[in-house]
């Protein structure tokens, strides 16, 4: 039946974060905009112990499964459940509240985030508990998800990391680059976290030779090759990792029996799932931006005098209102979409045209609501006594990582249409 | 809780009036429009679907069903049949609807129970003013107080069904501030003047209505005394033409879409260019943010919620989305697109009503 109402425990989760972000992320939002590659601590300490219980309660389930240890399971069947399954959905409320507080802190989330996403996607059901057990204990840790390679970026399919299986040691041997990977120092080099690598176990096959490897904190031969300077979300590290002769135990590659074999092809599928959670937590980071540029510009305006009156004709309002109108329109319009992709993972269905829906609109959304945002401040506005003008920069990345808004264009696409690849290039 | 997939129920409803609208209103709709006439016999199917005695409460004979959402999710498959045959079928429910929600006992008790019955009623409405800045909150049309009666002067303009109504629910200002009035197309003073020449919907009857002096008791003014919630009102009138675009724009999307999938130039289907293939994955993605829009402002409505800020920044997006989509579906078309042989292009005509359609549609 549709519904729009929230969860009661996520209303109650919302007040916490609220919390977290204004007091441990708003007030270094400017400082760590400045000072580029300066880590959040405050943010970090904070939230460690918050999302360890998190990923306890996931894991909670699949710990029972799989007897604790791993075994009695094959195949990456999730657990069954009575009922729709919202711990998603709460993950996508934090991610745009913490978003609002600050996009780029909000990305150092200790947490398994986008690493955690391909280990649920792909991975089975030990071998979710085995990786990401971690990230209830001990010290805070990091994931990532290494994909893109300078000569591969939509392009998956032109990857050349590649990873060859050593028949005496039963070990992968991982070489390559990868690079704009959000947290793989942290990740890897910082904690002992894990990252997530898509490499080829054929060059010569394309798609059908990628699968996807768990490289795991402080693995020898792995290094950070650089870390790139950014137009926004400067909080957050991305940097370029070179792995060179990295070895690896065979149980690290994501996936069933069936999929772990050299020749089978299934990898790639299960990879590419990873994409169907990972869109609409980057809409919905998106969207906590464009919140916050939102709200803060009303708030301004309103102490000049400028509120809007949403009984006025068309002919009535001024264009700042009809503006106003037209950014919280876009910003709820991109919030429903993501809000239906995440229901549809909480329902089980199937959701890449709508994850992929959600994500290009969000990104489109929050570009051009921040942009507007500074506009509507005028010099104020483009100064960086406020945060608006660092809102536009951080937003525009959503226009752009996990898939340009061309790339997910594209999905929707050919989804629509009914379109192979090579129908629709 | 969060949810977006209709129940069985509304799925069930839903496919019966998908049926109607693909077998029957799609069969009629190009020569209605041309004709500038809805054949009385499709009307009367439509209405037969019963969809209104549905949402009448059972004390006054209907299933007493009403939902906002159930009602959005109908129009929009209804409309995407054809806008002009919609409104023309849903003409009572902007009486009905309105004394449901802010009539008094006796009102309801009174006309409710005529909106059950196997023919339709014959009664309208009128809101909108031949004027260019037309605010609904700020009518000319007026209404005095004078002992037991109200006297109404002024004008309304595109009131459908008007040469047949037996009943207008005259909208007016009292004092600034606007109520409404059933009046008896009898009274004196009441005048059903030209039939409007519109750009689209032409297969709707629409006229303008003047009022000269017109005298009714103020037992019919809707509500008594209080009146009427008039916000509440039109968002009711916004969220149902909001869902009749979303029918409108996924209409346009959906012929477009199948042409650029047929439409072979330089050897193969237009739909396998970006061009083509990105306007319509905007053109898709801007109907199911609209839909989702309208569905949230219809649920508020259901809850009870005051939901004008919602409805109002729900309207401004839906009726862009709505343009934008029927004007890509007559770009994708190309030189067919402007042949009235194709469908496009009165979709784009109806498109631009929106944002003129206030007071047209309720649910």
């Amino acid at each position: 039946m549709i519904s729009f109402e929230i969860p009661p425990f996520i209303e109650n989760q919302m007040q916490l974060i609220r919390m977290v972000a204004e007091q441990a992320m708003r007030p270094y939002s400017r400082q760590l905009d400045e000072n580029e590659h300066e880590r959040p601590d405050a943010f970090v300490q904070m939230t460690w112990p918050f999302t360890q219980e998190m990923v306890k309660r996931t894991l909670k389930p699949l710990m029972a499964q799989t007897n604790g240890n791993g075994n009695g399971t094959n195949g990456s069947a999730k657990p069954k459940r009575e009922g729709p399954d919202y711990s998603m959905l709460s993950f996508i409320f934090m991610i745009e509240q913490m978003s609002w507080g600050d996009a780029g802190q909000y990305l150092c989330l200790p947490h398994p985030m986008l690493g955690g996403a391909a280990v649920d996607s792909a991975g089975t059901p030990e071998q979710r508990v085995r990786f990401l057990k971690r990230f209830t204990e001990g010290e805070p840790k990091w994931g990532a998800m290494a994909i893109t390679e300078p000569g591969a970026g939509s392009d998956n399919s032109a990857m050349r990391t590649t990873a060859v299986l050593d028949p005496d040691t039963n070990e992968w041997i991982l070489n390559g680059e990868k690079i704009f990977i959000t947290n793989g120092a942290l990740a890897l080099r910082d904690s002992n976290g894990l990252c997530v690598v898509w490499a080829t176990v054929d060059p010569k096959a394309g798609r059908a030779g990628i699968k996807s490897f768990v490289v795991e904190g402080k693995t020898p031969g792995v290094t950070i090759a650089k870390q790139e300077n950014k137009l926004g979300i400067r909080a957050s590290d991305t940097v370029a990792l070179h792995f060179d002769n990295v070895r690896i135990p065979y149980e690290n590659v994501l996936g069933d029996q069936e999929v772990r074999q050299v020749e089978s092809r299934k990898g790639f599928q299960g990879a590419m799932k990873t994409f169907d959670a990972s869109r609409p937590a980057v809409a919905a980071s998106a969207i906590g931006i464009a919140r916050a540029a939102l709200e803060f510009t009303v708030a301004k305006l309103a102490e000049e005098g400028i509120v809007v009156d949403y009984t006025k004709s068309l002919h009535e309002m001024t264009a700042v209102e009809r503006d106003i109108i037209e950014m919280e329109a876009r910003y709820k319009g991109a919030w429903l979409l993501t809000l239906r992709a995440t229901a549809q993972m909480a329902h089980g269905e199937s959701n890449r045209l709508e994850a992929s829906m959600c994500k290009y609109r969000a990104g489109d959304a929050v570009t051009w609501i921040t942009q507007k945002a500074v506009e509507l401040l005028g010099p104020k506005g483009y100064s960086r006594e406020w945060l608006a003008e660092k809102w536009m920069r951080d937003a525009k990345i959503n226009d752009i990582y996990e898939g340009t808004k061309q790339i997910n264009q594209l999905i929707v696409a050919r989804s629509i249409l009914g379109y192979s690849r090579r129908e629709l290039k | 809780m969060l949810d977006f997939r209709p129940d069985e129920e509304q799925k069930m409803l839903t496919d019966t009036i998908a049926r109607f609208a693909r077998e029957r209103v799609r069969k009629v709709y190009r020569d209605a429009e041309e004709e500038g006439e809805v054949p009385e016999q499709l009307a009367r199917a439509g209405w037969e679907i019963g969809l209104l005695s549905t949402a009448i409460p059972e004390a006054y004979g209907g299933f007493g069903e009403y939902s906002v959402v159930t009602g959005a999710l109908a129009l929009e498959e209804f409309t995407w049949g054809d806008l002009a045959i919609t409104f023309n079928v849903m003409t009572p429910n902007l009486v009905a609807i309105p004394v449901m929600l802010c009539g008094t006992e006796e009102q309801k008790a009174e006309y409710l129970p005529l909106f059950t019955t196997e023919v339709p009623p014959k009664f309208t409405a009128g809101l909108t003013e031949p004027v260019v800045q037309f605010n609904p909150y700020k009518l000319k049309t007026s209404a005095v107080r004078e002992g037991d009666v109200y006297v109404l002067n002024g004008s309304k303009t595109v009131v459908p069904l008007a040469d047949e109504a037996e009943v207008i629910l005259v909208y007016a200002a009292e004092d600034g501030v606007t109520q409404a009035f059933l009046v008896p197309i009898d009274t004196e003073g009441l005048k059903i003047d030209a039939r409007d020449k519109l750009m689209g919907v032409k297969a709707l009857t629409t006229n303008l209505v003047t009022l000269s002096d017109v005298r009714v008791s103020i037992a019919n003014k809707l509500g008594g005394d209080a009146g009427i919630d008039f916000s509440l009102l039109l968002n009711h009138s916004r969220v149902a033409l909001a869902a009749a675009a979303v029918g409108v724009a996924r209409a346009g999307f959906e012929y477009a879409r199948d042409y650029a999938k047929q439409r072979v130039q330089f050897g193969e289907p237009i739909a396998h260019r970006q061009s083509i293939a990105f306007m319509l994955a905007d053109m898709a993605t801007e109907i199911d943010e609209a839909r989702l829009l309208v569905w949230e402002a219809a649920w508020l409505l259901d809850q009870g919620k005051n939901a004008t800020r919602e409805v109002t920044i729900m309207k401004q997006q839906v009726d862009r989305a709505v343009m934008q989509v029927a004007d890509r579906a007559v770009q994708v078309l190309g030189g067919y697109g402007y042949i009235r042989e194709f469908p496009v292009e009165l979709w784009l005509r109806n498109a631009r009503g929106f944002t003129t359609f206030d007071g047209l549609a309720i649910i």
